[in-house]
């Protein structure tokens, strides 16, 4: 336990530094100040927050961590080569990334909400889940960049991968899934499309913070058939768990994949 | 000090290792050489526990080299490339692996002075030239005064003044009875260094033993002739 959090300590350090990591914090920051100031009422910020939330913070996630991993390659054999043990490397090296990522993304959010007010009380938990949503996005979308950076050798294959997959996860599955509905109409779609939503953490993350707003419209075809198998506070508890889950998975594939690595 | 007994190792369809037999004696500076691919730097990090052989074993002081990492506290690693995190200072980077190590009392230090790093310790790693990186390289790997040092081309990218200062510290610890292990391609500068000599190619040792009996054995005068002559004979065995 000790060794994991020495090594975080530094690579926080290192981290806070980086320009990249500043700019994606003002990046934030700066729309959200502009879309509270310009969008009128908090709750079309949030909503419009939504989006772009789901958009870049995987974005950068997984390039960003590809990147900085394929960074600190040499470093990585370097600390492996002191008594340190694996597991407790991983540990440093995946929290010492996606912790500041984490912050940087919570405080360039928080901060113009909350300096501007949220228009009324019931917008705090649409809020709060905004925030944990792409918590839980930058851990997932993390996990998978270091399994991406540890299992491929080559560093631009590397960030090809990594860039086909945001693609897929982003854009090309729900063409996927409309496809399907096209496809398919006659058939009952509802149990399929529940599954669709499941796997793939972007659809979940949408899905469980549309819940939150009165925007039923936005909720696509998986978000209106999940509402209608868990309504109320059940479905928001459903998806947080079912994200909790996607964080588990690639951080375990990531872990068995560091042990086993030959440096 | 260690001892491997048939290593092998593949990566995909390239056999790097195929059943690598070596001791290597305590208290001595032992130079490892080969032409490029023959498994040197395979063959130093599976000592460090960064490579796993796929078949054979490998003894650190008797004791066998597999998940626990505790032995590497008695070992100094310069790798051939330094990269550094990149926001770090060269102080901090010190104070960062001290940590790791539980170090708490002095450390053997004398080489940043020695290299004149002291002015540079507080400058972002990123901004330091090779150079300079590859001189807190050389500072980390006998930071902790280890019993076994392990050195992959030390001397790459280091000037001249700097290599011999990297040089002398070697020397030094081989006074002391560490045991030290090189890989180099200037072959004049192992000759100063070394007491054995280990030659790889393919994988396999083709000769382990003092210098001086190299050097008899393949009836040349430098270190740099008998390795040639080696590469010859083993090229000749080949066809």
């Amino acid at each position: 336990m000790n060794t994991m959090v020495k090594v975080l300590r530094y690579d926080v350090r290192d981290l806070v530094r980086s320009r990249w990591l500043v700019g994606y914090t003002l990046f934030f920051a700066a729309v959200t100040d502009a879309l509270v100031r310009f969008g009128g009422s908090s709750e079309k910020a949030l909503l419009s927050l939504v989006s772009i939330t789901l958009f870049i913070v995987p974005l950068v996630s997984l390039v960003f961590g590809t990147v900085y991993l394929y960074n600190a390659r040499e470093f990585t054999e370097l600390l492996l080569a002191h008594p340190v043990g694996r597991r407790q490397l991983f540990g440093g090296l995946y929290l010492g990334l996606t912790l500041p990522l984490c912050v940087a993304f919570v405080a360039g959010v928080a901060v113009p909400l909350l300096l501007e007010g949220l228009d009324d009380a019931g917008q705090r938990v649409p809020f709060v889940m905004l925030l944990a949503a792409g918590t839980a996005l930058t851990a997932i979308f993390t996990a998978v960049a270091f399994v991406i950076a540890t299992v491929t050798e080559d560093r631009l294959k590397g960030l090809g991968i990594a860039i086909a997959a945001w693609l897929a996860a982003a854009v090309v599955y729900d063409g996927l899934v409309l496809l399907a509905v096209l496809l398919f109409g006659d058939y009952p779609l509802e149990r399929p499309m529940l599954v669709a939503m499941f796997a793939n953490p972007l659809d979940l993350a949408r899905v469980l913070l549309l819940l939150q707003f009165d925007a039923s419209a936005l909720l696509g075809y998986t978000g209106a058939v999940f509402r209608q198998f868990f309504t109320g506070i059940s479905g928001t508890l459903v998806s947080l768990a079912a994200l909790a889950l996607w964080i588990a998975a690639p951080v375990a594939l990531g872990l068995r994949a560091f042990r086993r690595k030959d440096f | 000090m260690i001892e491997a007994r048939g290593l092998t190792k593949r990566f995909g369809t390239l056999a790097v290792l195929r059943g690598l037999d070596l001791v290597v004696a305590p208290g001595r500076t032992t130079a490892i050489l080969g032409p490029n691919g023959a498994g040197k730097t395979t063959f130093l990090k599976m000592i460090l526990g960064l490579t796993k052989p796929d078949g054979g074993t490998l003894l650190f002081d008797g004791t066998p080299v597999n998940g626990d990492c505790r032995y590497r506290s008695r070992i100094g690693y310069m790798p051939q490339l330094a990269r550094f995190p990149e926001n770090l200072t060269g102080r901090e980077l010190i104070a960062m692996v001290r940590d790791l190590r539980g170090a708490t009392g002095p450390c053997d230090d004398e080489l940043i002075p020695a290299f004149e790093l002291e002015p540079q310790l507080d400058k972002r790693l990123r901004t330091l030239s090779g150079g300079t990186r590859q001189k807190i390289n050389a500072v980390l790997a006998v930071l902790f005064r280890p019993e076994l040092l392990i050195l992959d081309e030390p001397t790459a990218g280091l000037d001249p003044v700097a290599s011999s200062l990297l040089k002398d510290k070697i020397l030094a610890l081989r006074a002391q009875g560490r045991t030290c292990l090189v890989t180099s391609h200037v072959l004049s500068e192992m000759e100063e260094l070394a007491d054995d000599v280990v030659f790889l190619l393919d994988g396999r040792v083709r000769f382990s033993g003092p210098l001086s009996e190299l050097k008899a054995r393949t009836r040349q005068a430098t270190l740099e002739r008998a390795v040639a002559e080696m590469m010859r004979r083993g090229a000749e065995e080949a066809a």
